[in-house]
């Protein structure tokens, strides 16, 4: 089973992909289901057929209609553009300048942007609290937003990426006059595109996803993100499962699409920081 | 070359132009990480050891007290004794879960070529979903009378009657509405959602161990077994030390499942999968007992620096291949 070296042994190598294959149905079978049964009537729900015996819009078109669904959306949509717009700015140039400017107290800084990772967020999410409602965040986009504009996961990544270039394509820069924004900006930059989508992406899922702090902080309906909208809204629906597969469907499948279409860079990233961290 | 005393000056000032500019730089994050990350940890810290109140100047400083609560909460067998409890059920069965298993997958995707980046998309992808939809999907799955999983029970049974087994026959089972069985079908979930992060994790380090240790192995006549034990396993140790501290910290953190899976009896029955984290929110948010719920946040951080250390200490050990 674990021969890596030799490629004749044919039963084995058959067995590992039916392994594959149904772990596999065992990954995929609860998505599966639920977006079957989000096109099937509440009657039908019962009655356990695999396929809906007629594929209907109707549980959609109620939980897009008669909830404050379409709004969650675009919260989660605004939410995620105001951090990923940080993120990506602040994030790449504490890396540039953490990699490619030299200055006393560099590694002390680093090591301290980093000992925040081990700060859990439920230790930071009362403070978080007393603080919006001192300064009048409480359902805002800023509050729901701020703790996630610089996050050290981020800056980790970004240094691991300038770090990479060589100083010298920057010592050539400062030759020729280029300032140091400039360094930054239009020299380093654009030669950590990679790195930037990566980022971008990661951000924009963990957005999506946020469901703590969200749920502390947007405390009126129309506040709400889509993790929290759904998870309260089906809370509210009883045993009307139909419509709660609808909106988890709606909160499932863009983020499974984003994935899909950016899955070679987001598994790149994982790797990046996880193995070579 | 006509005025080499200028170089040496130069060169200073061009240092600390640069330093300046990185202070610069710095500035806007620097705040950031000291006002919304350090100064509310170190506020928490403060909170657990004040009496609570809207107004700073009103709180009064209550030493220990929270901390004895929290103790005498715990002799008591309350609920963050059943809390602190479940962690370590979830930590055996999440965290070795999700590594073994993870180690497994990432081990046969390893041994095969083609459709592996496909595999690999479809264990990753649940990572990437909302955990609080999933948990609602999953919920009802588990649903003692509409679910599906009770349901392929029953229709087993119906089988294995019909073709005269009927000592094959499972009951329908309680999953969620069960204290024995609740945490456990969390767990899957959780297992579920994670294990495509391990894969990713665990198959490059299997890609980053050179193949010529294998072939080595293999020319002395070690087999498949003994080269994963004696090659791949200890090659694969710093990896798995990182996997185990990274899944045993989110492990630590667990919420949104929790908190979805079973709306309506959050912590399920008699508190069975009740998590730190939920405790600190049920204590914060709809019992307002900040102090005592800051205390609680001080212990969940304790435990992760704890953990972070010895992960530092572990890892120290260098690996050279």
């Amino acid at each position: 089973m674990l021969d890596l070296g030799r490629k004749r042994f044919r039963p084995g190598r058959l067995f590992i992909y039916l392994a594959l294959a149904l772990g596999s149905v065992v990954m995929a079978f609860p998505f599966v289901w639920m977006l079957l049964s989000s096109f099937k009537s509440l009657r039908e729900i019962f009655r356990f057929n695999f396929w809906p015996q007629v594929w209907s819009l109707a549980n959609y078109q109620e939980v897009l209609l008669n909830t404050q669904f379409p709004r969650w959306f675009g919260n989660s949509l605004i939410v995620a553009g105001i951090s990923t717009v940080s993120v990506l700015f602040f994030c790449s140039l504490v890396g540039y300048t953490l990699t490619k400017l030299r200055f006393p107290g560099r590694n002390f800084i680093f090591l301290l942007i980093l000992s925040t990772l081990m700060i859990p967020t439920e230790m930071l999410v009362i403070p978080w609290y007393v603080m919006a409602t001192e300064y009048g965040w409480v359902n805002t986009f800023w509050g729901i937003a701020f703790p996630g504009l610089i996050p050290a996961f981020g800056v980790f990544l970004m240094r691991q990426f300038f770090q990479s270039l060589p100083r010298d394509l920057f010592d050539a820069g400062r030759v020729d006059g280029v300032s140091e924004f400039g360094l930054y900006w239009r020299v380093g930059l654009p030669l950590v595109g990679p790195g930037l989508a990566a980022l971008a992406i990661f951000n924009f899922v963990g957005n999506w996803n946020a469901f703590l702090w969200p749920l502390i902080v947007a405390k009126s309906a129309s506040m709400r993100t889509i993790p929290v909208g759904v998870a309260l809204f089906s809370g509210e629906a009883g045993t009307a499962w139909n419509l709660i597969m609808a909106s988890a469907a709606l909160a499932v499948i863009p983020v499974l699409i984003v994935f899909f279409i950016f899955q070679r860079q987001i598994i790149e990233g994982v790797v990046l920081t996880g193995v070579k961290g | 070359m006509s005025s080499p005393p200028v170089k040496p000056r130069r060169r200073l000032s061009l240092s600390s132009r640069e330093a300046i500019w990185a202070y610069i730089f710095l500035l806007v994050p620097l705040g950031f990480f000291l006002f919304f990350r350090l100064w509310p940890a170190v506020q928490s810290l403060k909170l657990s050891f004040f009496s609570w109140h809207v107004d700073p100047e009103a709180r009064n400083f209550v030493g220990l007290q929270y901390y004895r609560a929290m103790w005498a909460e715990f002799q008591a067998r309350g609920d963050i004794y059943k809390a602190l409890r479940n962690m370590l059920y979830y930590f055996v069965l999440v965290v070795f879960g999700q590594v073994s298993l993870g180690l497994v997958a990432a081990l046969l995707l390893n041994s095969v070529e083609r459709f592996r980046s496909i595999f690999r998309a479809i264990f990753f992808a649940p990572y990437v979903t909302p955990a609080a939809a999933v948990a609602w999907v999953w919920g009802w799955m588990y649903s003692v009378n509409f679910g599906i999983f009770n349901r392929l029970l029953s229709d087993w049974s119906d089988w294995v009657t019909g073709i005269g087994l009927p000592w094959l026959a499972i009951d329908p089972q309680p999953f969620l509405t069960s204290p024995a069985q609740a945490l456990v079908a969390v767990s899957v979930v959780i297992v579920w959602q994670q294990l495509g992060f391990q894969v990713v994790i665990f198959l490059a380090g299997l890609q980053g161990i050179p193949r010529q240790f294998h072939e080595a192995a293999a020319i002395d006549g070690a087999n498949g077994w003994q080269r994963f034990w004696k090659v791949t396993f200890p090659l694969l140790n710093p990896v798995l030390v990182f996997s185990l501290v990274i899944s045993t910290i989110a492990t630590l953190q667990i919420f949104d499942q929790v908190v979805n899976i079973n709306f309506t009896d959050q912590g399920g029955p008699l508190g069975s999968t009740l998590t730190l984290a939920l405790y600190m929110y049920q204590q914060a948010f709809e019992k307002f007992q900040i102090g005592y719920a800051a205390a609680v946040t001080v212990l969940l951080f304790a435990i992760i620096m704890v953990i972070t250390l010895l992960q530092l200490k572990l890892t120290q050990r260098e690996v050279e291949y």
